[in-house]
C-alpha cells in the first residue's frame, strides 16, 4: 500500500506523492512551507493548533495539513484567500490568549509564535486580551524548569513529549473549555511531581511557556567577583550543539572556539567534563567487574545484575520515581559533572593551592536535569556545594552573545591543564551508546590486556538511533586475575529516551533481563539531544550532532579512558585506586525512593 | 385561523410493542446485504443532527475486513433542549437493543456499547435489567452479541463521536482528526458503527414495517419521522414525533403561545429563526427544497417577545466557552472572544461594528475548527446577531 503513489495538485501544480503522505509532508517535498505550531517531527500528529489549515477544493471546510493524508485527485491550495484569512485569524486568536510581552520573554527571538506573527504581519490587535483575565502564576519551584501558563498556547507538544518520548506523563491536559490548561498532578509544583527535569518539554515548547531556570546573572556576578576563582567544565555534547546557537549548521564540533569563548568570558580555568567522563569509566568499569566477581565467583545473591549507568540525572530521577525497587541496580558512581564538582573543590583546590571556599564551580551542560542534580543534598561531598551553577548550552550561547564575541572568528583554544585532558572515550559520552562503548574499550582491555576486538575501536553495534540496542562481547583468554570471566559473553543493552528505558526496566523488574551492563540516557539520542540543547532539536539534527561526536572521537590520539594521563595522575597523587576510600567518599553516591505522581 | 394545515403526528417510536423477540429473530434470518439495502432505500439519516445516511454507515463498516468491530449507541444526549433519548431508553429500550444486535449481525460486530450520559445515571439500573433479559434471548437464538453500558461523566464534547471513543478508551474526551472515520477506525481503532439512540429506533421501525412505510413519510431528502423536544415559551412542552419536512410556521402555530418571537432549531449548536422567516423555513435535512431547510437533533426552543435575544446568545456562548474541549485554537479562544465580544459591545466598550468582526471570526471557526462543536458555534451566533443586531447593541 505504502509504495503506491497518488496524483495531487498543490497550488495548481501536478505532483505525484506516496500514498499515505500527509498534505504537510507532500508540500514540504515540493518546497512549499505550510506554517505549523503543534506539529513536531518527534511527536505524533495532534492537529489542534489549526495554523496549518489548507483548502482542499470541493470541501466545505479547511483541512489541517499535518493530519490529512493525500488522496488521489486532491486539489490543494495552501495560500488561497480563504486559507490566508483563516490562518491570520488563528494567529490573532493565539496572540490574544498569549501573554505577548515579548521583550520580557526568555524565548524572545526564538519563538515560533512570534515568528508566525512576524511573517503574517499581525500589526493590530482586534481581539480582546485574555491572559490578564486569568490569574496566572509562574511555577518557579523547580531548580530546572519554569512553567509560565500565560505564555502557553495549548499545542500540547510538551504533553506529547512527556508521554511519547519519556513515558513520564508529568504534564497532562487538565480542565476544559476556557479553563483548559497544561498541568501537573493536582497542579502541584514541578519539583513536587514525577517530573524528571529532562527538559525535553522545554526543547519542544514553541513559546516561552516552559523554559529552563537560568543562572546567567549569577555566573556573571561570580566572574566579576575578583575574590572568586571560577572554574568551568563543559559536557561533551555542548561542543556539538553550541555552533547551532551561534548561527552555524548542525553537526559542527566547535570545541576549540567554545574554549576560546569561555576564556574570553572571564572564567579563570576552562576545564572539561570529559576528563571526569574518563574517570567515570574507570570507577564504573571497576564497579562492574567487582559486581560480576561477587555474583559469578562468590555467588553473592545480594549483588544486583545488570548494573545500570548513572550518568543521566533525568534517568536517575525517573528510576527513583518509577522503579524504586531497582535502585540497587544503579551504579553508585556519580555523574561526570558531580565527580568533577567534588574534585574541583578538593583535588583541584589543593593542587592549585586555592581555598575551596573561594572556588565557584560552573558547568555547561546540554541538560536541565543537571541543574537539579547539582541541587541535590547528596552532592555536597567536598564540604561545599560541589557544582554551584549549571548552565545549558543555550545559556552559554546567550552569555557569548552578551559578551559581544564574534564566535565564528574566534581562534580555537585548548582546555587548561589539570582536569582538562580527555580521550575520545570521554567525548562519546555525549551520544547514546557512548558510555557503553567507552566502558567496553576499558573493561575489555583491563580484563584481557588486549584492545577490544572491533575495527578501530569503533563498537558499531552500540551506536545508532534505535531506541533499544543490544550487543555482546565474548571474553577469551583473560588475564589471570580475571580468569573467572573466561568464555563469558558480556551482554549489554543501551536505551535512550525514557520510554525506551521503560522497556528495559520492565524486563529487569520482572527478573528476565539477561544483561550484565545497561546504559540508559534520559533524552532521545543521548546528551546530544538533551533538554538544554539548542532549539529546535529533531531527528535529523540529532543525527548530525552524533556524527560530529564520533568524528571528534576518531580525531583524538587517545581513545581509551584508562590512557588519559591526567586521570592516571589523579589516581597516583590523590585517589590511589578506583573504588578506593577517597573515591568512595567523593565520587560515589546513593539514591532516594520517590512517589509516583 | 389562517392556517388549516395540521402537523402530521405519527406514533412509531413509543408505540407499545411487545414483539421485539420476533422482530429480532426474523430480521437476522435475512442476509446482511438485504438489511443494508433496505436501510439505504428507506433513506434514513442520522438523527443526532449531522444526518449521515445510516445504511451507508452500516455498509462501510460491514465491508471492512477487520474481525474486531463495534456497535456504539450514542446516548450522550447533551445538546441543550433535547430530552428525547432519555424517554426512548426508559420507555422502549428493547427497540434500541434489538437494533444494536441487528447492526452487530449486519456488520460482524460482536460487542455493543451504550454510551450513557453521566446525568442519566438514574436510567442505568433499569437499562441493565433490560440488557440482561435481552442478552438472555440472544443466547437462546444463538446470536453472539454482547451489550454493555459505558457511563459518561458529563462533558458535552463526549457526544462528538470520536471524543466519545477517546473517553471510552480511558483518555480525555477530545475529538480525533478525521479521516479516518469511525467506520474505518473507531473504538479501539477498529471499525465502529456509532448511531444516535433515535436512529437505532428508526431502524427497528424499518425492520418491522419495511422501508417503504418509512420512506412514505416525510419529504424528499428528509424521509421518515423525527422526535422533537419542544421547550421554551410553549403551553405544551414535551416530546412529539412528527413527520419531517413541516414548515416552521405550522410548528409555531401548533406549539407557540401566540407571541412567538423566534425559534431555536437544533439547540445551542443550531439556528435561530426569527418570526419573519418562519414561513420560509422547513425542518429537515439540507436538500434542494425551496427555502431554508434546517436539520435538527430534535431540540425546538420557542422564545416569546419577553425574551432578550442578547441573553439567549450570552447563555449559549457561556455554554460553549465551558464545554469546548479546549484543544483546538478556533474553538477554545474563539468562544471566549465571542462571549467577551458581545458583552463589550453591549457595554459600549466596543463599537457596533465589532459585531461584524465577530461574525468574520465565526466564519473562520466554521472553516477551521477540529470538530462539529467549534464549527457549529457560528450557527447560533450568526443567526442571532444577524437577525437581532439591535438587541445586541442597545
Amino acid at each position: 500500500m505504502m509504495n503506491k503513489n497518488v496524483n495531487i495538485t498543490i497550488n495548481g501544480f501536478r505532483v505525484e506523492v506516496k500514498k499515505g503522505m500527509t498534505i504537510l509532508e507532500a508540500a514540504e517535498e515540493e518546497g512549499i512551507k505550510i506554517p505549523t505550531l503543534c506539529y513536531h517531527k518527534d511527536l505524533c500528529v495532534a492537529g489542534n493548533c489549526r495554523v496549518c489549515v489548507v483548502e482542499v477544493v470541493g470541501q466545505k471546510r479547511l483541512s489541517a495539513a499535518c493530519a490529512t493524508p493525500c488522496e488521489d485527485g486532491m486539489e490543494i491550495l495552501t495560500n488561497s484567500l480563504k486559507v490566508r484569512n483563516s490562518r491570520k485569524h488563528i494567529i490573532e486568536l493565539l496572540l490574544a490568549e498569549h501573554n505577548a510581552d515579548c521583550t520580557k520573554c526568555y524565548r524572545n527571538g526564538n519563538c515560533e509564535l512570534q515568528k508566525l506573527a512576524s511573517e503574517y504581519k499581525i500589526m493590530t490587535q482586534d481581539f480582546l486580551e485574555l491572559s490578564p483575565l486569568k490569574n496566572y502564576t509562574i511555577d518557579m519551584y523547580s531548580p530546572s524548569i519554569m512553567k509560565d501558563d500565560s505564555k502557553c498556547i495549548r499545542c500540547q507538544r510538551c504533553v506529547r513529549t512527556c508521554a511519547e518520548l519519556q513515558g513520564v506523563n508529568a504534564l497532562t491536559v487538565a480542565y476544559k473549555g476556557d479553563r483548559m490548561k497544561i498541568a501537573t498532578f493536582f497542579e502541584k509544583a514541578m519539583n513536587d511531581v514525577v517530573c524528571t527535569n529532562c527538559g525535553q518539554c522545554i526543547n519542544h515548547c514553541p513559546t516561552g511557556a516552559l523554559v529552563e531556570r537560568n543562572y546567567i546573572e549569577e555566573v556573571w556576578n561570580a566572574i566579576s567577583d575578583l575574590g572568586k576563582h571560577v572554574v568551568v567544565q563543559t559536557a561533551p555534547a555542548v561542543r556539538v550543539g553550541l555552533g547551532e546557537e551561534m548561527g552555524m549548521k548542525p553537526g559542527e564540533a566547535v570545541t576549540g572556539k567554545m574554549v576560546a569563548a569561555l576564556r574570553r568570558l572571564g572564567f579563570d580555568s576552562v576545564l572539561d567534563t570529559d576528563f571526569t567522563a574518563d574517570l567515570t569509566i574507570l570507577e564504573e568499569g571497576t564497579e562492574l567487574l567487582t559486581r560480576l566477581k561477587k555474583a559469578l565467583v562468590e555467588k553473592d545473591q545480594t549483588v544486583s545484575i545488570p548494573m545500570i549507568t548513572s550518568c543521566s540525572p533525568g534517568w536517575i530521577k525517573y528510576i527513583e520515581h518509577l522503579y524504586p525497587d531497582n535502585l540497587e541496580n544503579l551504579s553508585t558512581c556519580k555523574s561526570p559533572q558531580q565527580m568533577f564538582g567534588a574534585l574541583a573543590k578538593t583535588y583541584y583546590a589543593k593542587a592549585r593551592n586555592i581555598d575551596p571556599e573561594n572556588i565557584v564551580s560552573v558547568s555547561i551542560m546540554p541538560c536541565t536535569a543537571k541543574k537539579y542534580e547539582a541541587h541535590r543534598p547528596e552532592m555536597h561531598d567536598s564540604g561545599y556545594r560541589d557544582v554551584d551553577y549549571v548552565l545549558t548550552t543555550r545559556e552559554l550561547a546567550i552569555m557569548v552573545k552578551q559578551a559581544g564575541l564574534d564566535f565564528e572568528k574566534l581562534p580555537p583554544a585548548k582546555f587548561d591543564r589539570l582536569m582538562g585532558e580527555s580521550t575520545g572515550a570521554g567525548v562519546i559520552f555525549g551520544a547514546t551508546g557512548g558510555v557503553m562503548e567507552a566502558a567496553l574499550r576499558t573493561v575489555y582491555e583491563l580484563v584481557t590486556g588486549r584492545e577490544v576486538p572491533f575495527e578501530k575501536l569503533n563498537i558499531k553495534p552500540v551506536r545508532g538511533m534505535e531506541g533499544v540496542r543490544k550487543a555482546s562481547v565474548k571474553i577469551d583468554n583473560p588475564l589471570e586475575e580475571w580468569a573467572f570471566l573466561d568464555g563469558v559473553e558480556l551482554k549489554c543493552a543501551v536505551a535512550h529516551g525514557l520510554v525506551n528505558a521503560k522497556k528495559i526496566m520492565d524486563t529487569v523488574k520482572a527478573g528476565k533481563a539477561d544483561f550484565h551492563f545497561v546504559e540508559i540516557m534520559a533524552c532521545p539520542g543521548g546528551c546530544l539531544g538533551g533538554g538544554g540543547q539548542p532549539i529546535p532539536t529533531n531527528p535529523e539534527i540529532r543525527k548530525k550532532r552524533a556524527e560530529a561526536i564520533y568524528a571528534e572521537d576518531t580525531s583524538l590520539s587517545l581513545r581509551k579512558s584508562h590512557d588519559n594521563p591526567e586521570v592516571q595522575k589523579l589516581y597516583k597523587d590523590f585517589l590511589k585506586e578506583p573504588l578506593g576510600e577517597l573515591s568512595h567518599h567523593l565520587l560515589h553516591t546513593k539514591y532516594t525512593r520517590r512517589e509516583r505522581f | 385561523m389562517a392556517y388549516s394545515y395540521q402537523l402530521k403526528r405519527v406514533d412509531f417510536i413509543f408505540r407499545n410493542e411487545n414483539d421485539w423477540e420476533k422482530v429480532l429473530s426474523t430480521t437476522i434470518k435475512k442476509k446482511p446485504d438485504e438489511i443494508i439495502n433496505e436501510l439505504i432505500s428507506s433513506e434514513l439519516k442520522g438523527r443526532g443532527g449531522a444526518g449521515f445516511p445510516t445504511g451507508l454507515k452500516w455498509k462501510l463498516t460491514a465491508e471492512s475486513k477487520e474481525t474486531e468491530k463495534y456497535v456504539i449507541c450514542n446516548a450522550d444526549e447533551g445538546e441543550p433542549g433535547t430530552f428525547k433519548d432519555r424517554e426512548i431508553l426508559s420507555k422502549v429500550p428493547y427497540k434500541v437493543l434489538t437494533a444494536m444486535a441487528v447492526c452487530g449481525y449486519v456488520t460482524g460486530a460482536k460487542e455493543g456499547y451504550i454510551y450513557l450520559r453521566g446525568e442519566y445515571k438514574f436510567l442505568e439500573n433499569e437499562l441493565n435489567k433490560a440488557i440482561d433479559e435481552f442478552l438472555y434471548y440472544c443466547q437462546e437464538i444463538n446470536l453472539d452479541f454482547k451489550i454493555k453500558i459505558f457511563m459518561g461523566s458529563g462533558a458535552y464534547i463526549c457526544g462528538e463521536e470520536t471524543a466519545l471513543m477517546e473517553s471510552m478508551e480511558g483518555r480525555r474526551g477530545e475529538p480525533r482528526n478525521k479521516p479516518p472515520f469511525p467506520t474505518q477506525a473507531g473504538y479501539r481503532n477498529k471499525p465502529t458503527v456509532i448511531n444516535n439512540v433515535e436512529t437505532l429506533v428508526h431502524t427497528w421501525t424499518i425492520f418491522k414495517y419495511g422501508a417503504k412505510k418509512f420512506y412514505d413519510l416525510g419529504v424528499q431528502y428528509s424521509r421518515g419521522t423525527k422526535l422533537f423536544s419542544v421547550s421554551g415559551d410553549t403551553p405544551k412542552p414535551g416530546i412529539y414525533e412528527l413527520e419531517l419536512g413541516m414548515s416552521l410556521q405550522d410548528f409555531v402555530y401548533e406549539f407557540g403561545d401566540g407571541d412567538t418571537k423566534a425559534v431555536q432549531v437544533g439547540g445551542a449548536s443550531g439556528f435561530l429563526v426569527p418570526r419573519k422567516k418562519f414561513k420560509d423555513t422547513a425542518i429537515g435535512y439540507e436538500g434542494k427544497l425551496v427555502g431554508i431547510s434546517l436539520p435538527t437533533g430534535g431540540s425546538m426552543m420557542l422564545f416569546n417577545s419577553s425574551r432578550s435575544m442578547f441573553n439567549v446568545l450570552d447563555n449559549y456562548l457561556e455554554f460553549f466557552r465551558e464545554e469546548s474541549c479546549g484543544q483546538c485554537t478556533p474553538c477554545r479562544v474563539g468562544c471566549q472572544q465571542l462571549l467577551l465580544g458581545i458583552k463589550a459591545v453591549k457595554r459600549g466598550e466596543k463599537p457596533a461594528s465589532y459585531l461584524d468582526k465577530l461574525l468574520k471570526l465565526t466564519e473562520t471557526m466554521q472553516l477551521t475548527a477540529k470538530c462539529g462543536l467549534g464549527q457549529s458555534v457560528a450557527n447560533s451566533f450568526s443567526s442571532i446577531v444577524e437577525n437581532f443586531r439591535e438587541e445586541m447593541i442597545y
